[in-house]
């Protein structure tokens, strides 16, 4: 727990007790949760004249603190958590599935999200991912196309401000540039590219919500190098962006206002529940209600919320809330070279090759191949564990770093019932409430296409020369921290949670904007997903509320 | 290899304290604190874990000091790893730690057990040295331009060294 360390610059969140975190009177809308999709609807909802209340369990981090967050990254008296100020008895949970799933690595609790600690990487999903049943004869048709999306994409890209190219042969039809330049390759990208000519593999440009110049009032990339999990610079996108701006256009956030329940009647939403570290309990009411909190504590909340209408958790007559919980799985290989590679200069990517991602079939999940920046260790890390000091510190800092390369992968998972988010009554957080049990099943499809992964790996980098010397493989992969698929979208009510519109079926006034609505995975990084469907959303809130007036 | 002033100052910035030399800084704070022996027991601990390929250690180490001085938590940490360095030193030394020679500053530094322990700022006292004394000295170096080059990276991680050096090749 990070209290006890203390120092790392002393950051701390502890929240404001003068803080008027009284309900917001009159709210057109309340978003809950103050993350990317959060941000997003409640800047639009804003803009658009309405009143509206944003509630963020965690804190509002000061950005003065970055880099102090930045030392807690580098050294190693602090844990990942601690870097965001996790705290295990707020966040407790349990992971019962057939693999482990770390939840509070995956998660950062605060105004600004998962953002906060994010990669940063932004790339649409491709057509197919869409038709996955219908093209690929596995997991389920999205309710809407790529072309339905695509304009939110379009405008998602501009919102998180993204740098990115248009030399990606396999990336889905865009409508215009991206709003920044792409990064330039790095070194060792250029070590990649003659392996990957050889093999024909084809490598292009990654778009980063990353300033590659300066954008929106916010500075070009500086190099800091811990873009994972906190770039001091503010020139990686965090929601606090669309936080910020939309309380600059009236909007009300109140932190430390972690919601308990949803009191609601058969068919709508009529006030969140949450509590304030006065020890109080305040109702929030609202036209409406816009649920943002990610693809764990979403379905969570509704759990929690169950009632005598809703006797298996709210806008759950379809009795898949929790259900179908998906991430990204990751596959590796990396080794030395007997040359310099020049690694961690940076802490991002800027080559990835999509060239196989649409071979996906029924026994083929899709993948995506990364080109690591940063693969083996830190100097500056190393430097800090170990028994040695001065000249003989140097000399193992200079064996260990310099010649490391790498390559990554995520790959789908498919979506299964037998992989969910419930409720653990046997365990309660710090407000009495049972925790989220993360139930994670992934299935032999995504197994058996990580091996497929590493022997691409292991192709290119016996091309390059290299001495493998670490994989990642189907027994050792893990999750990427993208929490999707847990209130599914669809056309049916008693074969999803919301509709194509956003909107639950089952609760005239409740909208989700989240991951969670995920209904297949595909096999890139979500964040720009959502930000689309945060967009979708608002506009959908914004008819429906127009309609009614 | 020279520690200068733009070495400082990526340090204060690895180090979470904002990057600006602007001259001496008092600890905020009622409690008293001998600055001044903290940056001469630094100072002689520093020319124990750099290596000796480095010089211009003093007014580095003063100057990352200097910012460390403005967080209250750590000076009073800082200053009991100090005293635990110089209870040491008078125990088998007769003389407080800066006034050892550098291999006696080392013995102590390894009699306190800083070279086996892990870092931990509320831990033991072998963890505390490790991570107010040992671990803070090193993190300033290494995240600096200066150190970052003795490993052979000119932008090493905690150091805002721009978007130029992670293209260029090793000849460059």
């Amino acid at each position: 727990m990070s209290w006890d360390r203390a120092p790392a610059g002393s950051a701390a969140s502890g929240a404001d007790g003068d803080a008027d975190r009284t309900p917001v009177a009159n709210a057109d809308v309340c978003v809950i949760g103050a993350g990317p999709a959060g941000g997003i609807v409640a800047d639009r909802l804003a803009e658009a004249g309405r009143e509206v209340v944003i509630l963020e369990a965690g804190p509002r981090f000061d950005p003065d603190e970055r880099l102090a967050r930045q030392e807690r990254a580098i050294r190693p008296a602090y844990d990942r958590p601690d870097v965001w100020d996790g705290d295990p008895e707020r966040d407790a949970y349990k992971s019962t599935g057939e693999r482990f799933y770390p939840l509070n690595h995956a998660r950062a609790r605060g105004v600004g999200g998962s953002t906060l600690h994010w990669q940063g990487m932004v790339m649409r999903l491709h057509e197919d991912d869409f038709d996955s049943a219908s093209v690929r004869g596995v997991g389920a048709d999205w309710p809407i196309d790529y072309a339905d999306l695509q304009p939110y994409y379009a405008a998602a890209e501009r919102e998180l401000g993204v740098a990115g190219a248009a030399d990606n042969p396999f990336a889905p039809p865009r409508e215009e540039p991206h709003p920044m330049p792409a990064f330039p390759p790095s070194y060792s990208d250029s070590l990649f590219a003659a392996a990957c000519d050889e093999l024909e593999i084809a490598m292009h440009s990654v778009p980063n919500a990353r300033n590659s110049e300066g954008y929106d009032g916010r500075s070009a990339c500086v190099g800091y190098g811990t873009c994972q999990p906190v770039c001091p610079s503010g020139a990686k996108y965090d929601a606090t962006v669309h936080v910020e701006r939309a309380e600059r256009k009236g909007a009300t956030v109140i932190d430390h206002a972690p919601v308990q329940r949803l009191e609601h009647g058969p068919d709508a939403i009529e006030a969140a529940v949450y509590a304030t570290p006065d020890g109080e309990s305040h109702r929030q009411s609202a036209d409406a209600f816009v649920i943002a909190c990610g693809g764990v504590e979403t379905p969570r909340l509704l759990l929690l919320s169950a009632s005598s209408h809703y006797p298996d958790g709210l806008a759950n007559s379809s009795g898949l809330v929790g259900r179908y919980f998906m991430d990204h799985l990751f596959a590796g290989t990396g080794g030395v070279l007997d040359e310099p590679t020049r690694q961690n200069h940076v802490g991002f990517l800027t080559s990835e090759s999509h060239q196989f991602y649409d071979e996906a079939d029924a026994e083929q999940a899709p993948f995506k191949l990364e080109f690591f920046n940063y693969d083996g260790p830190s100097p500056v890390e190393l430097a800090l564990t170990g028994d040695d000091w001065g000249d003989d510190l140097l000399e193992r800092l200079r064996s260990d770093y310099g010649s490391h390369i790498g390559m990554g992968g995520l790959v789908e998972q498919l979506p299964r019932e037998d992989s969910y988010v419930g409720l653990d009554h046997s365990t309660t957080d710090d407000h009495g409430n049972p925790v989220p049990n993360v139930h994670w099943t992934v299935g032999d499809r995504a197994l058996e296409t990580i091996e497929r992964v590493n022997e691409v790996q292991e192709r290119i980098l016996d091309e390059l020369g290299a001495e493998i010397t670490w994989q990642v493989g189907p027994e050792g992969t893990g999750p990427a921290y993208h929490h999707m698929g847990t209130t599914r979208m669809g056309s049916a009510p008693t074969e999803s949670v919301v509709g194509p519109d956003l909107r639950t079926h089952d609760l005239e006034n409740c909208w989700i904007a989240s991951s969670s609505v995920f209904p297949t995975a595909g096999a890139m990084n979500p964040t720009l997903t959502i930000a689309a469907l945060a967009l979708k959303a608002a506009d959908h809130v914004l008819e429906t509320m127009s309609s009614i007036r | 290899m020279e520690l200068t002033r733009r070495d400082a100052v990526a340090a204060l910035s690895a180090l979470g304290l904002g990057g600006t030399l602007a001259g001496c800084v008092a600890p905020p704070g009622s409690e008293p604190v001998a600055v001044e022996h903290l940056r001469e027991t630094l100072i002689a601990a520093a020319e124990v874990v750099y290596p000796s390929a480095v010089s211009g250690i003093e007014p580095f180490v003063a100057a990352f000091l200097e910012g460390r001085l403005a967080d209250r938590a750590h000076v009073a940490g800082l200053d009991e790893a100090v005293a635990e360095l110089d209870g040491n030193a008078r125990v088998w030394y007769d003389a407080e730690f800066a006034a050892l020679s550098v291999a006696d500053r080392e013995q102590v530094l390894r009699n306190v057990g800083a070279d086996d322990a892990d870092e931990d700022p509320s831990g033991t006292a072998s963890e505390r040295v490790r991570y107010y004394v040992v671990n803070d000295l090193l993190l300033a170096l290494y995240a600096s331009p200066t150190g970052g080059e003795l490993v052979g990276l000119e932008n090493p991680q905690g150091h805002a060294g721009g978007i130029g050096t992670y293209q260029r090749g090793p000849n460059a």
